[in-house]
């Protein structure tokens, strides 16, 4: 019975992130509205949007390989399962222990791969300028995140998520490193998931697009799968600043249906703050050239180092 | 006893095979000469296999060779066997993809004995179990590459890198035989027992551990010496190119395990410090390297350098934990930088043979002038796509693993007391973090320009397919790459006995972890399952796909290439290698390369096109190399003045260096 | 000290560590200025919590003067002097950000080796604290030595100073009179530097220090 439960709580909490990302894009996106004065989509409407796309017809490029058609899938599962991995209403989740903080970014990383691949896969010069400008942020971004694995996991003593949840929530100690770590860590949110100011998600051809300018060539479900994975990318950050700083109200291993719900409620809450949080950071600032944005990732690897000398040069104390 | 026996006879056959190569019709030759390597290394591989799962217990074979009234002493401990096993399992499928690809070599002799015996002195330097046959095996591994590196040695390019490449590695090995002399020395004998001896003083120890790391990492790729291999590598025929690069530098890995951690005994703190600190430069040099290289396959040298910062991290991080006593902790970055050697091999094989593939299929090695090969190699494509998503670190394959493990060994290091490592490890750990995210981008960059797009020149156009050997050949390696990032367990169960030879701990057994995960140190503190992700990522995709084909759409459409409504019909209007590395260029470039861009844009109205200039110099040849070149140049041009001496003057010259010799004599008793 | 007046102090150090480094990264005037106040308003917030700690209340007024001074009236008058003398452009930071962070970075792994060995017996958090402390004024030299415009030498050299007085608030029993000195030193250096960036633009129409530095080059040839 242990085990049937374990894994209908995975499979619940694999169901309810692809549930809830499409939602949280509608909320930033109509919260966002709201703010510049307009009256904004409907919330549901990236479901809508999605659906459409999966019922149109993948219009391929002449030349499109099988990798640009493979791509859509793997980007998208890839970013599913680290999305499922991450403790969201509870955690010790049953899979949890098969991935920890690295395995996550570098699943993330997994399908940033595919996207560039498949952004270079048409031969379009679209295409070429935001894979290579994508290399360039992920090879600030990714070093950036496992610093900040490592400051977490000298602090809690453990890259599993679960367990940095549980050590956080435990302790009454605040660590400057942790402060750092936070700090980074929102740097490299904003950087992945191309919001103002690196990128914007609201525009297309833009001179200094990148994450639209790879998916130029995509279309029906393809575009769909490739959205999702955005979206899901999204929620992801969100709810891992969530569970690794902010862990109140995560259901601990094997609760209570109650306290389940519970940490849903709570899951849902923190969404709602983080999604307005970004909103009001993303209205209240201006898009930046692009090659400022190594300096601002910079940052948050030099923070991401910071912290960790921190913890290594206090760790004989 | 009988895997020595065994191993020497091996590698007496593979000398029979360089001899024989040259006896035979020129014809046939390369077919029959790969088949019977293939053969002889796969015994090999399985000898060593056997001997590496149930080690035996010391007991040297002696054999009346070598100096005389010494002997030669051979003998295969657990660090030997598992190098043994690496080398032969490279050896046997370069041996595979030979007997294809070296149907497409000009000269095949200048190439086949050289080959085999290649293969035998790598081998020998493995086995040894004294300085003198370590050092025969070494010579003959040196000296058979470089005959293969200037094998095309029309063109000046290859007669360049031949020359760098031997003056290097004549370099290291008279460090490492000044190492090996002053062990011997002071321990009274060649055989590694009295080495050990020798070792006991720490000053001798210290200085003996310089000169290896001056003399292995030459050979290995440390920067900074690290110079000649982005040239000698690429300038032998592909599969040499691939034995080089993923099986020759780990003989040199090898030589620098067996000093520092067997014949030196107890480190001392700061030798770890130096090894640290070397390392993770290594590893940002090459990456940055690759990451602007064109020429694929320099490309794939420039990523064994770094590869081989990632190797030596692991290792300096085993030598802190093992001064200090952490034995534990020692095990695991030992077991790391092991496991590493072991990947590495195998997809830098994977994607040098994909690289000759390339060369072979189109004739171009510039992956500015590739583009589409997909379309026209598929199966080359989808392996050489695996290979980049292995060294690319991307989980479930093989490169993630290993490196995944050393983040772990890493973040066990602050229990390290001493103030240097505690500042440096941080900082090389951040270094391997931007060298694998670079790493990615520069493969993304490699495969993306080289394989997909549209042919940027006809060759491309008009490439082929390779024959069946050399696709089996990669297909092996690709699965083993699958095999050890998916199940790495049993390998590092594998790796046990060794690391608990060398560094006296041992991480837990990972075959009694349930799910067969991978815990390197306790369930608490991480683990990692392979397996599990990757069945994920496939059910998932398999499933989006199934769902999504049955319930919403699964029409597809062929329409010319959107393109925001201005499609470039010409493939020039790409993105090419150099545009892509723009960005990282104009982030690293000042620093790192001097990289300077000079734009001319003409006035309006003027006719000449606009031009973009690109300068790059590699920093570290011109604050080393170019002095000591100089240097040399110099002195040669003094020395020159003795070809043109009188009889009288030579005569005077020999009558002076007898009366110096006795001189010597006279004062030294 | 109770555990979590420690942790909040040690907080409050870390942030004003993270300040100078947001400084080193601000490349324009007017976020220089800004953030300048924010790293004055966590030095008051600190003291402020030293004080209330350490019941004294002479470090009140020191944090009130921190917060008056630094982080309203020299933030203030320092963006009224850029808007005359319009400068509002980006500054060139020599050696771009990245090196600049790096040498950072390097500078705080010094402090920290350097004050956890000198201060062997004393209580870990207090060591940190101080660490720290010896961290903000070797960034505020950093940034004094990495910047060409006399405006953001001027913000280095009273980030500097708000390092000693996190120091200074750190340890205990530090005579008032020493602070208010301290406090009208700065000013005194403020109003000076102001005059004296004043002349400077007069006579070379440029705040630019190495516009000085090129006139000194010329007479001396």
């Amino acid at each position: 019975m242990g085990l049937i439960a374990a894994l209908s709580i995975q499979f619940a909490q694999m169901l309810l992130v692809l549930a809830l990302a499409p939602l949280l894009l509608g909320f930033t996106r109509r919260l966002k509205a709201r703010l510049l004065r307009r009256q904004g989509s409907s919330l549901i409407q990236p479901y809508r949007d999605l659906l459409k796309l999966l019922r149109k017809e993948a219009v391929l490029a002449d030349n499109a390989s099988w990798l640009f058609r493979v791509a859509p899938y793997l980007i998208f599962a890839a970013t599913w399962v680290a999305a499922a991995l991450v403790p969201t209403f509870a955690t010790g989740l049953m899979f949890s222990w098969s991935a920890d903080l690295i395995v996550i970014t570098a699943l993330l990383g997994s399908a940033r791969f595919f996207l560039a691949l498949a952004g270079m896969d048409i031969g379009t010069s679209f295409g070429g300028i935001g894979s290579s400008r994508e290399a360039m942020f992920a090879s600030f971004a990714e070093p950036a995140m496992i610093m900040i694995a490592f400051t977490m996991s000298l602090i809690a003593g453990s890259t599993q998520l679960s367990e940095i949840a549980e050590f956080v929530l435990s302790t009454t100690q605040l660590r400057v490193s942790l402060g750092l770590a936070l700090f980074a860590l929102i740097i490299v949110a904003i950087a992945e998931n191309g919001r103002i100011p690196v990128d914007n998600p609201a525009t297309h051809l833009e001179l200094t697009m990148v994450h639209e300018a790879m998916i130029l060539e995509y279309s029906g479900r393809h575009l769909a799968l490739i959205e999702m994975a955005s979206a899901l990318k999204l929620l992801l950050y969100l709810s891992l600043i969530g569970c690794m700083f902010f862990p109140w109200g995560l259901a601990p291993a094997g609760a209570s249906a109650a306290a389940m719900t519970g940490g849903v409620a709570a899951y849902v809450f923190k969404l709602v703050i983080g999604g307005a949080a970004l909103v009001v950071f993303e209205t209240s600032i201006a898009k930046m050239r692009v090659f400022r944005v190594p300096e601002f990732l910079g940052v948050a690897l030099m923070l991401g180092l910071l912290g960790i000398l921190l913890r290594f040069v206090s760790a004989g104390l | 006893m009988k895997a020595e026996v065994a191993i020497l006879s091996g590698i007496v056959a593979l000398f029979g095979v360089a001899i024989l190569s040259v006896l035979l019709p020129s014809k046939r030759a390369s077919a029959q000469v790969y088949v019977l390597c293939l053969v002889i290394c796969a015994a090999m591989f399985g000898i060593a296999t056997v001997r590496l799962l149930d080690p035996a217990a010391y007991e040297p074979l002696v054999l009346p060779l070598g100096l005389p009234g010494v002997g030669a002493l051979f003998h295969i401990d657990s660090l030997s066997a598992f190098f043994l096993l690496v080398i032969n399992l490279g050896g046997a499928l370069a041996s595979l993809y030979g007997i294809g690809y070296g149907a497409h070599e000009h000269e095949p002799k200048r190439v086949l004995p050289f080959y085999a015996a290649f293969l035998a002195g790598m081998n020998l330097v493995i086995i040894a179990e004294d300085a003198y046959g370590f050092l025969i095996g070494w010579e003959f591994m040196s000296l058979s590459s470089w005959a293969m590196v200037i094998s095309s040695h029309h063109e000046a390019e290859n007669r360049r890198a031949g020359f760098v490449y031997i003056s290097m590695a004549s370099f290291g090995a008279l460090t490492l035989l000044i190492a090996f002399g002053l062990l011997a020395n002071a321990g009274g004998g060649v055989g590694f027992a009295a080495l050990r001896a020798g070792a006991a003083d720490t000053q001798i120890a210290s200085i003996v551990l310089g000169l290896v790391t001056i003399g292995a990492g030459s050979k290995a790729g440390l920067a900074p010496l690290h110079v000649w291999l982005p040239l000698a590598h690429p300038a032998a025929p592909s599969h040499v190119s691939g034995l080089m690069s993923g099986v020759m530098t780990k003989v040199a890995v090898y030589a620098f395990i067996r000093f520092a951690f067997d014949l030196l005994g107890a480190p001392a703190p700061w030798w770890s410090m130096l090894i640290i600190a070397l390392s993770g430069a290594t590893a940002i040099i090459g990456v940055l390297q690759a990451t602007i290289e064109s020429d694929l396959k320099r490309l794939l040298a420039y990523s064994t350098v770094e590869n081989i910062g990632v190797v030596f991290v692991g290792l300096g991080l085993a030598l802190a934990f093992k001064a200090n006593n952490v034995p534990w902790a020692a095990a695991l970055a030992f077991s790391a930088a092991l496991f590493h050697v072991l990947n590495h091999s195998l997809f830098k094989s994977l994607l040098f043979f994909g690289a000759g593939a390339v060369l072979v299929g189109s004739g171009e090695r510039n992956i500015e002038k590739l583009g589409g090969l997909i379309h026209r190699m598929p199966q080359t494509a989808i392996f050489m796509l695996g290979g980049c998503m292995a060294i690319s670190a991307l989980p479930p394959l093989n490169g993630f693993a290993s490196e995944w493990l050393m983040f772990q060994a890493i973040l066990v290091s602050p229990v390290l007391p001493q103030w240097g490592l505690k500042l440096l490890i941080p900082a090389v750990g951040a270094a391997l973090a931007l060298s694998a995210a670079l790493c990615a981008a520069a493969f993304i960059r490699a495969y993306g320009i080289a394989f997909l797009g549209r042919p940027r020149s006809p060759q491309a156009a008009n490439s082929n397919e390779v024959d069946r050997w050399s696709l089996a050949s990669m297909a092996i390696l690709l699965a083993l790459c699958l095999f050890a990032g998916v199940l790495p367990g049993p390998v590092l169960d594998a790796l046990s006995p060794v690391a608990r030879a060398m560094v006296g701990g041992k991480i837990p057994i990972q075959s009694s972890i349930d799910w067969l995960s991978v815990v390197p140190i306790d369930e608490g503190r991480s683990s990692y399952n392979g397996l599990l992700v990757f069945t994920f990522i496939a059910l998932s995709a398999l499933l989006s796909k199934q769902i999504i084909h049955r319930f919403a759409s699964h029409a597809t459409r062929r329409s010319p290439a959107w393109d925001c409504g201005f499609p470039n019909a010409a493939p020039d209007g790409q993105y090419t290698a150099s545009s892509f590395a723009q960005p990282l260029r104009r982030v690293f470039g000042r620093q790192a390369f001097a990289a300077q861009e000079t734009v001319d844009m003409p006035a309006p109205g003027d006719m000449r096109p606009a031009s973009l200039r690109i300068v790059m110099r590699d920093r570290i040849w011109d604050a080393l190399y170019e002095p000591v070149a100089t240097v040399v140049n110099r002195i040669a041009d003094q020395l020159n003045r003795v070809h043109y001496l009188t009889i009288r003057g030579y005569l005077s010259l020999v009558f002076a260096a007898l009366v110096g010799l006795l001189f010597t004599v006279a004062i030294w008793a | 000290m109770s555990n979590l007046a420690f942790d909040v102090a040690h907080l409050l150090a870390g942030g004003l560590v993270l300040a100078s480094f947001i400084l080193l990264y601000q490349d324009r005037l007017s976020g220089l200025i800004h953030v300048f106040a924010l790293h004055a308003c966590l030095l008051a917030l600190s003291v402020g919590w030293q004080a209330w700690v350490q019941q004294s209340p002479h470090l009140y007024l020191t944090a009130v003067i921190a917060l008056a001074f630094k982080a309203i009236v020299i933030p203030v008058s320092l963006l009224r002097i850029m808007r005359r003398l319009g400068i509002h452009r980006s500054i060139d930071i020599i050696g771009g950000v990245g090196t600049t962070m790096l040498l950072g970075i390097g500078l705080v792994a010094l402090s920290m080796v350097v004050m956890l060995r000198a201060t062997e017996f004393a209580d870990p958090l207090a060591r940190e604290d101080l660490a720290f402390a010896l961290s903000v004024v070797l960034l505020g030299m950093l940034m004094m030595v990495t910047r060409r415009n006399a405006v953001s030498q001027v913000i280095g050299f009273m980030s500097l100073e708000n390092g000693l007085i996190l120091a200074a608030a750190g340890a205990k029993g530090m005579p008032l009179v020493v602070e208010i000195s301290v406090t009208f030193s700065i000013v005194i250096a403020f109003i000076v530097i102001g005059i004296f960036l004043f002349r400077i633009r007069e006579h070379f129409d440029t705040v630019d220090v190495q516009a000085i530095d090129d006139l000194r080059g010329e007479r001396r040839e």
